[in-house]
C-alpha cells in the first residue's frame, strides 16, 4: 500500500530497453485469452457427458470432436503460451541478455497462434489423425516443426550469446523442452499424405500405438513438466525470495528426470497385446520416476524454508504451493497407476482423467496462475493488483474446484472399473448393461461439472483482474530493471 | 538487483560434483544441449527400435487381410467423428472382459490399422468385437437416435450421417496411400475403389431394405456400418481355425503364431 512510485526512467524513453518485453506481454495475452477457450470447452464436453443435449445437434459441437479441441487448446494453447510467457520473461533476465532475434520471437508468437486458430477450425471440421494431444493433420504438423525450429533458434542463439557464465537450473528444464517436445513431435508425426487434408501413419498397430505414447506421455512429461519445473526454478525463489534449496538435488532430478521420463510410454498400453518385455520396462521405468520427481517437489517445498508465514498472506505463493503439492500427488498417483495390477481396475475409467486434471489443473494451472499473478504487475510497472483480495478468491475457488473435480473423478473411476469387472456367484457378469454403470456414474459427473465451472470462474476473474490492473493509470515499478545491459 | 542473488546463490555452493557439472556442462551450453539430448534418446530407441523385429516386436500373421475400400471409408468416418475418444478396440486379457466383450485382442489383429484405435477411455462399450453383433439395421437406427435403441444412451446422435455421401475419388486417395504404406490391395485404381465401394455398399443397402431402410450405397452410414461390421470378426475367425487345427494336431505345442492361409475371405 507504501506510495512509493519508483519508476527509474521516464515512460516512453527512447534509449533501446536491454530486455524484450512486449513478446512477454504477447504470449501473457494469448495465454489468457486461450486459457478461457479451452476451458470453456472442457466445460461443455463436461456437460455433454451429463446431458447429451449439450453436443447441440451439431457435426461441429458433438464430444468426439470437442474432446481434442479441449486437450489441444488447454495444452498447447493455454499450457504453452504460458511457458512462452514465463521462458522469454525469465531466460533474458538469467541469461541478462536480449532475445537473440525478435523477429524470431514475433515469427515464434504468430505462428503459434495461428497453429492454434488452425486447430481450433479444423477438430471440429473432423480434420484428425486421432492421436491424442497429436490429432492435428499434416500439413499443420509441417507448420508446428518450423515454427518449433524458428523457437529453438532464438532460444540457443540466446544462450549463445549470454552475458552470464552458467546456465541456471532452470534453463536446463528449458532446454529439455525445447529439445525433447521437437525430437516426439517429429517422430510421432512421420505419414503418408492421402490428401491435403489427411494422411496415414509409417507405423501400423501397436508399433503405432507404442510410438504415440512415447510422444503422449512425454508430452506430459516435457510439455506440462519440465518447462513448468523451470518457471518453478525462476519464480519460486522470487516470490519467496530465498535462493533455491539444493544445488545438489537440481542436478540429480534434473538428469534422472529426463532420462526416465522417455521410458514411461508403455504404461498407457498395460494388457494390451503389445510384447511384454515392453510393457513391464514401461512400467518399472514409471514406477522409478517417482524419485526424481518428488526430488524435484520437495526442491521446491523446501524452498520456501523460512517463509512459509508469507505463505499465509500471499496469493502467489499459495498457488505455488498448491502447485507444487499437486506435483507431488500426481507424480505419486501416476507410478501407483501404473503397477499392472492397479491399472487393470483404472485404466479406460474416469480416474485417469481425475489424475490428468490432478496434473493439469493442480500443478500446470495453479503454477501458472502463481507465475502470473506475480509477473503481470512487474511487467506492466504497476504497484500491485487491481484487487489483490480476487486473487485469493482465485485461489480459492480453483483449490476447491479442483478438489470436487478429482475426488468426483476418483470416486466414479473406481466405481465403474469395480462394476465392468463384478462377477455374481455363477461366475457371470454382474453388470451385465454396460449403460447401467453409465447412468450410475451421472452424480459424480455433475460433481466434476461443478467443480471445473469453480475452476473456470476463478481463471475468469483473474482475466478481469489482470485487464483492470494493465489499464490502471497507477504507474510503479516493483522490479528494478537494470537500465542497460 | 534481487535477480541475481536468488538465482546465483543458489548455484554456487561446494559439492564436489556440483562443482564438476558447474564446470563441465553449465558454461557450456552446446554440450548441456547434446547431453540433454543423449538423455531423452535412450528410452525411445531401446523401446521403439525392437517394435520393428520380428522376434522382439509384435505378433504377427499373414492371414489378415486389409480393410476393404468401403471399410477404409468408414474407418475414416470413425476417425473424423472421433469414435476412439469414446470406444475403446481392445479387450483385455480378463475374464470380466472377455464375457462382456469376447476374445481378447492379439497383436496381429491390428496389423492394418493405420492409425492404431486402442483408445484410452471407455466412455461408451469396446467395440473391438462389435463386428456381427449386431444386424446393420441396428446400427442405422443406433446412429440416427442412440437412445431409441439404447434408453439412456449419452452418445450424440449422428443424424447428418445418413445424408451425407462418400466421395469414391477421395477414397481411392486414401486406399493409395495405404498401398504405399505396404497394404495389399489388388488394385488402387479409381474405377476399381468406386466399384469395390457400390458391390459391398449395395449388399449393406439390401439388408437395411429387408428391415424398411431405403438408402444409397454411398451414404456416410452405410461405409461406417461396413466398417463396424469387420471390427474383430476376422480376428474371431483366424482364433476359431487356430484352436481347430490345434484340437486336431495333437502334441504340436500351442502357439500364438497363426497359422497361415485362413484369411483372404473376400467380404
Amino acid at each position: 500500500m507504501a506510495s512509493t512510485p519508483s519508476t527509474a526512467e521516464p515512460i516512453g524513453t527512447t534509449a533501446v530497453t536491454p530486455y524484450d518485453d512486449q513478446i512477454v506481454k504477447m504470449f501473457f495475452t494469448a495465454t489468457v485469452i486461450w486459457g478461457i477457450v479451452g476451458m470453456t470447452v472442457g466445460l461443455l464436453i463436461a456437460l455433454q457427458l451429463t446431458f447429451w443435449q449439450f453436443n447441440l445437434g451439431l457435426e461441429w459441437t458433438s464430444f468426439g470432436r470437442l474432446r481434442p479441441l479441449h486437450t489441444n487448446a488447454v495444452i498447447f494453447a493455454f499450457a504453452g503460451n504460458v511457458c512462452f510467457t514465463g521462458i522469454y520473461h525469465s531466460m533474458q533476465r538469467l541469461l541478462k541478455t536480449r532475445m537473440f532475434n525478435d523477429t524470431l520471437s514475433r515469427f515464434h508468437f504468430w505462428g503459434w497462434q495461428a497453429i492454434i486458430v488452425a486447430a481450433a477450425f479444423s477438430l471440429p471440421m473432423g480434420l484428425t489423425q486421432s492421436k491424442e494431444y497429436a490429432e492435428l493433420i499434416w500439413p499443420i504438423d509441417l507448420a508446428i516443426t518450423v515454427v518449433w525450429v524458428a523457437f529453438a533458434i532464438n532460444f540457443f542463439g540466446t544462450i549463445a550469446r549470454r552475458k552470464v557464465q552458467h546456465l541456471y537450473v532452470a534453463i536446463w528444464f528449458y532446454m529439455s523442452f525445447v529439445i525433447t517436445i521437437a525430437v516426439l513431435h517429429i517422430f510421432n508425426s512421420l505419414a503418408i499424405p492421402a490428401t491435403l487434408l489427411r494422411s496415414y501413419p509409417i507405423y501400423s498397430g501397436l508399433t503405432d500405438a507404442l510410438v504415440q505414447w512415447w510422444y503422449g506421455h512425454n508430452a506430459v512429461g516435457f510439455f506440462l513438466t519440465t518447462p513448468f519445473l523451470g518457471l518453478m526454478y525462476y519464480y519460486l525463489p522470487r516470490a519467496a525470495e530465498r535462493p533455491v534449496y539444493s544445488y545438489r538435488l537440481s542436478i540429480i532430478h534434473f538428469w534422472a528426470l529426463v532420462f526416465l521420463y522417455i521410458w514411461a510410454g508403455p504404461h498407457h498400453l498395460l494388457y494390451s497385446a503389445l510384447p511384454d518385455w515392453a510393457q513391464t520396462v514401461g512400467m518399472v521405468f514409471s514406477i522409478v520416476l517417482l524419485a526424481p520427481s518428488w526430488g524435484g517437489m520437495l526442491n521446491g517445498l523446501l524452498t520456501l524454508r523460512g517463509a512459509w508465514d508469507r505463505v499465509r498472506t500471499d496469493p502467489v505463493l499459495k498457488m505455488m504451493v498448491v502447485a507444487v503439492s499437486f506435483y507431488g500427488m500426481s507424480t505419486f498417483e501416476g507410478p501407483m497407476m501404473s503397477i499392472r495390477a492397479v491399472n487393470g481396475l483404472a485404466h479406460y475409467t474416469n480416474w485417469v482423467i481425475g489424475h490428468v486434471h490432478s496434473g493439469a489443473l493442480g500443478w500446470v494451472g495453479m503454477m501458472s496462475f502463481g507465475m502470473l499473478y506475480w509477473l503481470v504487475p512487474r511487467l506492466y510497472e504497476k504497484k500491485e493488483l487491481w484487487k489483490p483480495q480476487w486473487a485469493e478468491a482465485h485461489f480459492w475457488l480453483a483449490t476447491i474446484g479442483i478438489v470436487l473435480y478429482t475426488v468426483s473423478m476418483w470416486a466414479a473411476g473406481l466405481m465403474e472399473g469395480l462394476q465392468w469387472r463384478a462377477l455374481n456367484e455363477t461366475g457371470q457378469l454382474a453388470n451385465p448393461i454396460f449403460l447401467d454403470i453409465t447412468a450410475r456414474l451421472q452424480p459424480f459427473l455433475l460433481v466434476r461439472v461443478v467443480g471445473g465451472a469453480m475452476y473456470l470462474a476463478g481463471v475468469i476473474m483473474m482475466a478481469i483482474n489482470f485487464w483492470k490492473t494493465v489499464h490502471s493509470p497507477d504507474e510503479g515499478r516493483v522490479e528494478t530493471v537494470p537500465a542497460t545491459v | 538487483m534481487a535477480d541475481k542473488n536468488q538465482h546465483e546463490e543458489h548455484q554456487e555452493s561446494g559439492s564436489a560434483y556440483g562443482r564438476f557439472h558447474r564446470r563441465v556442462l553449465e558454461g557450456r551450453g552446446a554440450l548441456f544441449a547434446v547431453a540433454t539430448t543423449l538423455a531423452i534418446s535412450v528410452g525411445g530407441l531401446v523401446e521403439i527400435v525392437p517394435m520393428f523385429s520380428a522376434s522382439w516386436g509384435p505378433e504377427r500373421s499373414a492371414s489378415v487381410t486389409p480393410y476393404t475400400p468401403l471399410e477404409v471409408a468408414g474407418r475414416d468416418i470413425y476417425i473424423s467423428e472421433g469414435c476412439n475418444t469414446c470406444h475403446s478396440q481392445m479387450v483385455r486379457p480378463m475374464r470380466a472382459e472377455i464375457l462382456r466383450y469376447g476374445e481378447w485382442t492379439r497383436a496381429w489383429e491390428y496389423t492394418y490399422d493405420r492409425p492404431f484405435l486402442l483408445g484410452s477411455r471407455r466412455l461408451g462399450p469396446d467395440l473391438q468385437r462389435v463386428g456381427g453383433k449386431y444386424p446393420d439395421a441396428w446400427h442405422y437406427q443406433h446412429m440416427e437416435d442412440p437412445r431409441s435403441i439404447s434408453p439412456g444412451s449419452i452418445m450424440p446422435s449422428y443424424p447428418w450421417m445418413l445424408r451425407k455421401r462418400i466421395d469414391p475419388t477421395d477414397i481411392a486417395r486414401s486406399v493409395r496411400a495405404l498401398a504405399r504404406a505396404g497394404h495389399p490391395y489388388a488394385d488402387t485404381s479409381d474405377e476399381w475403389v468406386a466399384s469395390e465401394l457400390q458391390s459391398q455398399g449395395e449388399a449393406i443397402v439390401s439388408n437395411l431394405s429387408t428391415a424398411g431402410i431405403q438408402t444409397a450405397w454411398d451414404t456416410r452410414i452405410v461405409a461406417l456400418i461396413a466398417y463396424l461390421q469387420r471390427l474383430g470378426t476376422e480376428g474371431n475367425e483366424i482364433l476359431e481355425e487356430q484352436e481347430r487345427l490345434g484340437a486336431n494336431a495333437e502334441g504340436i505345442a500351442a502357439t500364438t503364431d497363426v497359422v497361415s492361409g485362413t484369411g483372404g475371405d473376400d467380404r
